[in-house]
């Protein structure tokens, strides 16, 4: 085991480049925004440097491991680590949040804090990498709520004209979700106080709880309704298209994009090795809820005439796939759903960041009557806004068809018409998609659109990486597969479940 | 002249295909993935190298696409090489996706089926692309044109040397890609644009068969690795069988615009001809074939499912026909053609082993001869200034010799007169159609009648006749760019079918992957010939006799209830809308009201309730983030003495 503690320099990085924004000269807006790309690049670099010396191979549940008693009185401890799931998180917020402060360079330009604005989000990224890589649950509830306030300054204070109402309801929703949570936290501290005579918050040491089916039952509640809310499955998603909406396209990424996957991150991590037996009861309501999210999603998200709130509600469709491919427990569909996160987190970066650099050129408006002909004026933009679209839809080929396709082949294999329904989903998002850039980049000019420049330099750059990301995770997942699939065995294994056998299975048909 | 019919009357064959153990790529095989990656090559040097590569992008494209062409001929002399069961050549490049169980490996399959599909796509791709020089010249985005032709040939190339389902489906949506991204290729024309969404979401609902169908290959065989798939197929349950087969019939459905699937195909005539040529006509919406006769180990064991792909072939045989004979515009007479061709051969694919070769060897033909009648279509249309309305031409055979001659051979070759090739071909499948199941084989005669009919009034129309050219048209032959094409394409409408048959034995080549059967007809062979030949020739003359004289410029408006629905596409937009498109748009609209007034009216109103009035409500709002770091605070406390409470004991 590594001495290193990788883990925490990691989350320490973009925190220090947080409070060293704070005492730069606030007129030198120039340098605060390099500097926050400096942190953001380190950190990046560094959980490069640390994903290569993740061993696929180990049969550690995590790696990077670091355990430091925290208030021992009651069994709380600063314990990091990651598994592959773990892991690929970590890498995906590390990724986009360089991306979005390079997409994001001009967000704030009418005398708001600029400092303020890219320290946030530097704040955002050492909570996002610590809430992927808490083995503590305590240490997980802790940095899962305070994560609210960088989420809450950012639409609140930067975002649209309706920002605080927009701010207030995500703050409410996410509330009750994480009261429910810690009400659910504490019961299952006293559970483990009964049964091990001293209560902790130890991950392995809560998996290897025995509790009783009833209270399983109960506290799984807490937890899943805290995570529905926060990757916002149906009838818990109404938050999200407002917050969307007003949030700036990068907070919008980093909210939609990194911080929601924290809740289908939840239910793998948690929900399921803590709470087999409820997850198992569960099962069939939150494979309801899924599914009614797909296509609820993907039709409202048909009749929307708000791109972002388009991106919003197709947001929304795509965590019903995730979701259901966390609960119909095979192999093929946990690990699809992991690879959709990444998928989708790269499909919504492309689509967020391509909608605001077009809302930057048309006077910030986000609707989708104000554009038409965009593809005549500024092709590059176009072309980069049709990619957006093919990832949202999920074309064989880019990250999110790969986690898409095994998602609905482990639901197949449990469940046909449930796959048959998700399936329509599809042509749904092919075909609200499609509209989508046909009346924005497509036909004649409109007014707004006149005169618009092209992407320039740094724009471009910015999403060439997403770009280039979504494509060969499309094409060679490999890298992702070897860390991932280990992590989801472990987690088959943990709730006794195996995939379905094929009618004809081949000799030596699993693994 | 002795039919190919007559020439198998001797006895009943019943040749089994043979899975042949895919050899490793070597020698010539070695570079396999070449074939995808010059074209790819092709596409993404122009796509990202942007305004730099307007010049000699084009040039490059037709070079990669020409370099692929040649390398897919030495690999047919390569496989020409090798014994008649072991023509089946493998080359896997890397793991693509694997999860417990679940492996689809990036991987290819060359053999007797995939490299005349190969070739068909390269070689006839090759000439379009040169035509495409000359078509192309003027526009502005010229370069991009080029671009997404490379990036097409690419992903058929992948479709047909997948080597497993899910890799073809990579190829299968990548030829949809292309094609939308080449039917709005006009894009600020808005009927292209919705052309092009059209073809692309009625494809998906295909999709959803193959997505559907790959699934249920793999929870019934474990693997969806062709091979692997095909020599387990007798052991699973008929009605397994029949879903999948079904499935892969819907997917086959979208792609080749079958019934009830059809109605993109008309619309993607919005795209520029050659494109039409290429993708709509010769290979993209063939690949269904493809699809059907490949997947045959399956089809083989479902009877039914099989009956339905025959159905289908026969009911699109006949509405393409009757688009073809009542539309005025050539691009969109040629595409109900290319529906009912397509439909021949989804119908002998629906025959099984004794249709599946045939269906192929048509496929073939036809990419020859309809590639050349769109690219004569587009030399017309270039030089009549971007007219298609056959009314406002005639008597071009003056001022377009070239033009005509050749768009005179790929006329003989689609009406069937012996010998240039869809006699060969589609002789063929009328003979196996008969040797399965009578009615469906006069089906194919009367449909053979109706393209010998829609076929001579379009040439009629076009060339022949007294001109109606509006005012600005100055017709003139195209360049020697375009008419060299058209030439060489001319030559393989009168000789392919021949040479396929004769000289390529291609009935033998294909067999040992198709299977085939054959039972001898209670008649002559010859008769059977006799009558289909008669009953074209009533259809041209009922052509002649109706267009010899003048021709209307404006459509007359008395006609008959079929040919009303025969220019309104059948109704198929109409149709569509009410079962379909309104419905979805319906659904739309009420989950937006419930989502606006109902989820989040309970949500706000929860929140008021709580919060008091609205002016509360704003207050705490205001008010809400330090409030929010003082309830951390609580929660936090609360934790701590919850936590001592239970610890006390």
């Amino acid at each position: 085991m590594t001495t290193i503690p990788w883990l925490t320099i990691l989350g320490v990085v973009p925190l220090i480049g947080a409070l060293i924004l704070l005492v730069l000269p606030r007129d030198n807006v120039r340098l605060i925004k390099q500097a926050a790309l400096v942190f953001s690049l380190a950190a990046l670099v560094l959980t490069v440097v640390m994903g290569l010396q993740f061993d696929a191979d180990s049969t550690a549940a995590f790696q990077f491991v670091e355990s430091y008693p925290w208030i021992p009185a009651f069994g709380i401890s600063y314990s990091v680590g990651v598994d592959g799931i773990g892991l690929v998180l970590v890498a995906l917020a590390t990724t986009l949040v360089p991306v979005t402060i390079l997409a994001g360079w001009n967000d704030v330009e009418d005398g708001r804090s600029v400092k303020g604005y890219f320290a946030w989000i530097l704040v955002l990224e050492t909570l996002m990498i610590g809430v992927f890589a808490a083995t503590d649950v305590f240490l997980f509830y802790v940095l899962f709520e305070v994560m609210l306030i960088p989420i809450y300054f950012l639409i609140g204070r930067y975002g649209g004209p309706n920002r605080a109402y927009a701010a207030t309801k995500f703050l409410i929703y996410s509330l009750v979700g994480g009261l429910l949570m810690l009400a659910a936290l504490i019961g299952l501290y006293v559970v483990s106080a009964q049964q091990l005579g001293q209560g902790t918050f130890d991950f392995a040491a809560l998996v290897g709880l025995d509790i009783d089916p009833t209270t399983q039952k109960i506290l799984f509640l807490g937890f899943f309704i805290a995570f529905a809310i926060k990757a916002p499955l149906w009838p818990f998603h109404t938050w999200l298209p407002d917050a969307a909406k007003e949030s700036t396209p990068a907070t919008a990424v980093l909210l939609i994009g990194v911080l929601d996957k924290v809740g289908t991150f939840g239910m793998i991590r948690y929900l399921l090795p803590i709470f087999p037996a409820a997850s198992e009861f569960y099962a069939p309501l939150v494979i309801a809820m899924a599914v009614i999210g797909i296509i609820y999603g993907a039709l409202v998200a048909l009749g929307q005439t708000d791109m972002k709130r388009l991106f919003a509600y197709s947001s929304m469709s795509h965590f019903g796939f995730i979701a259901l491919g966390i609960f119909v427990f095979t192999t093929w569909s946990m690990t699809g759903s992991t690879l959709y996160m990444l998928g989708h987190g790269l499909a919504t970066a492309a689509a967020f960041l391509t909608a605001g650099f077009l809302m930057q050129r048309a006077g910030g408006s986000s609707a989708i009557a104000t554009y038409g002909g965009v593809n005549k004026v500024a092709p590059v933009l176009a072309g980069f806004f049709l990619f957006a679209v093919m990832s949202a839809i999920a074309l064989p080929g880019l990250a999110s068809f790969v986690g898409e396709f095994l998602v609905l082949l482990g639901t197949f294999s449990r469940y046909v018409v449930v796959a048959v329904i998700a399936t329509l989903g599809i042509v749904l998002a092919a075909a609200y998609a499609l509209r989508l850039y046909q009346k924005v980049a497509t036909g004649p000019e409109s007014p707004h659109v006149e005169g618009m420049r092209d992407l320039n330099g740094r724009e471009v750059t910015s999403l060439v990486p997403v770009v280039l990301l979504t494509i060969v995770l499309g094409v060679f997942p490999a890298p992702v597969l070897d860390v991932v699939n280990p992590a989801v065995d472990r987690v088959m294994d943990t709730i006794g479940m195996t995939d379905p056998t094929p009618a004809l299975a081949p000799a030596g048909g699993d693994q | 002249m002795i039919g190919t019919g007559a020439a198998r009357l001797a006895d009943a064959t019943n040749i089994a295909p043979v899975i042949q153990p895919l050899a490793e790529a070597t020698g010539v095989f070695s570079y396999l993935w070449l074939l995808i990656a010059l074209p790819l090559l092709g596409a993404t040097v122009l796509l990202l190298g942007g305004r730099r590569t307007n010049r000699w992008g084009p040039y490059f494209a037709v070079l990669m696409v020409v370099a692929a062409a040649a390398y897919g001929i030495a690999l047919l002399v390569g496989l020409l090489g090798r014994s008649a069961d072991d023509r089946a050549v493998g080359q896997t490049l890397f793991e693509w996706v694997f999860v417990g169980g679940f492996t689809a490996p990036m991987a290819l399959q060359l053999d007797q089926l995939s490299i005349v599909f190969v070739l068909l796509i390269t070689i006839v791709g090759s000439l379009i692309h040169i035509y495409s020089l000359g078509y192309m010249e003027h526009d502005p985005d010229k370069r991009k044109f080029f671009g997404f032709l490379n990036l097409f040939v690419a992903a058929m190339l992948l479709l047909v040397l997948a080597d497993n389902y899910l890799l073809l489906y990579v190829g299968w949506e990548g030829v949809g890609l292309a094609s939308y991204l080449l039917i709005s290729f006009w894009q600020y024309k808005p009927s292209a644009a919705a052309a092009g969404k059209k073809a692309f979401v009625m494809n998906r609902i295909g999709d959803v068969g193959l997505s559907l169908a790959i699934m249920l290959i793999f929870v019934t065989f474990g693997t969806v690795v062709f091979d692997e798939v095909f020599a387990m197929a007798g052991e699973a349950s008929e009605s397994t069988l029949t879903w999948i087969g079904l499935l892969l019939l819907l997917a086959a459905a979208g792609k080749s615009a079958q019934f009830p699937l059809q109605a993109w195909l008309l619309d993607a005539m919005e795209g520029p001809t050659p494109v039409s040529a290429l993708i709509h006509a010769a290979t993209m919406v063939t690949a269904g074939v493809y699809l059907i006769v490949r997947s045959g180990a399956i089809y083989d064991q479902t009877i039914f499912a099989l009956t339905a792909v025959m159905v289908i072939g026969v009911i699109t045989m006949f509405l393409g026909a009757f688009i073809g004979s009542a539309k005025d515009d050539i691009k969109k007479s040629l595409a109900g053609s290319t529906m009912s061709q397509i439909g021949y051969m989804v119908l002998a694919a629906g025959l099984g082993p004794v249709g599946y070769v045939f269906a192929i060897f048509h496929l073939l033909t036809h990419g020859v001869f309809k590639a050349n009648l769109f690219l004569g279509a587009g030399s017309v249309i270039h030089g009549m200034n971007g007219e298609q309305d056959m009314r406002r031409y005639g008597a071009l055979r003056k001022v377009m010799v070239i033009t005509w001659l050749t768009f005179m051979a790929a006329y003989l070759a689609i009406i069937g007169i012996p010998p240039f090739s869809g006699f060969w071909s589609k002789d063929d499948i009328i003979h196996a159609a008969f040797e399965v199941n009578v009615f469906v084989g006069v089906c194919a005669i009367i449909a053979a009648g109706i393209t010998g009919f829609y076929m001579t009034r379009m040439v009629i129309m076009t060339f022949f006749g007294k001109p109606r050219w509006p005012d600005d048209a100055h017709p003139h032959e195209s360049k020697a760019v375009m008419t060299i094409p058209l030439i060489i394409l001319a030559i393989g409408s009168m000789f392919t079918g021949m040479a396929l048959l004769f000289w390529g034995d291609i009935i033998d080549w294909l067999t040992p992957v198709t299977g085939l059967e054959q039972s001898p007809l209670p008649f002559p062979t010859i008769l059977l010939e006799i009558a289909t030949l008669v009953v074209v020739l009533v259809g041209v003359a009922i052509a002649i006799g109706m267009y010899r004289k003048d021709v209307p410029e404006e459509a007359p408006q008395d006609v008959n209830i079929l040919t009303k629905a025969a220019r309104n596409s059948m109704y198929d937009d109409a149709i569509n809308d009410v079962l379909v498109v309104q419905p979805t748009y319906s659904l739309s609209r009420a989950f937006i009201g419930v989502d606006n007034r109902g989820i989040d009216g309970i949500v706000n109103g929860l929140a008021a309730f709580v919060g008091g009035s609205g002016e509360r409500l704003r207050r705490w709002q205001t008010g809400f983030a330090r409030s929010y770091a003082l309830a951390m605070v609580g929660g936090a406390v609360l934790v701590v003495v919850v936590l001592a409470v239970v610890r006390l004991p």
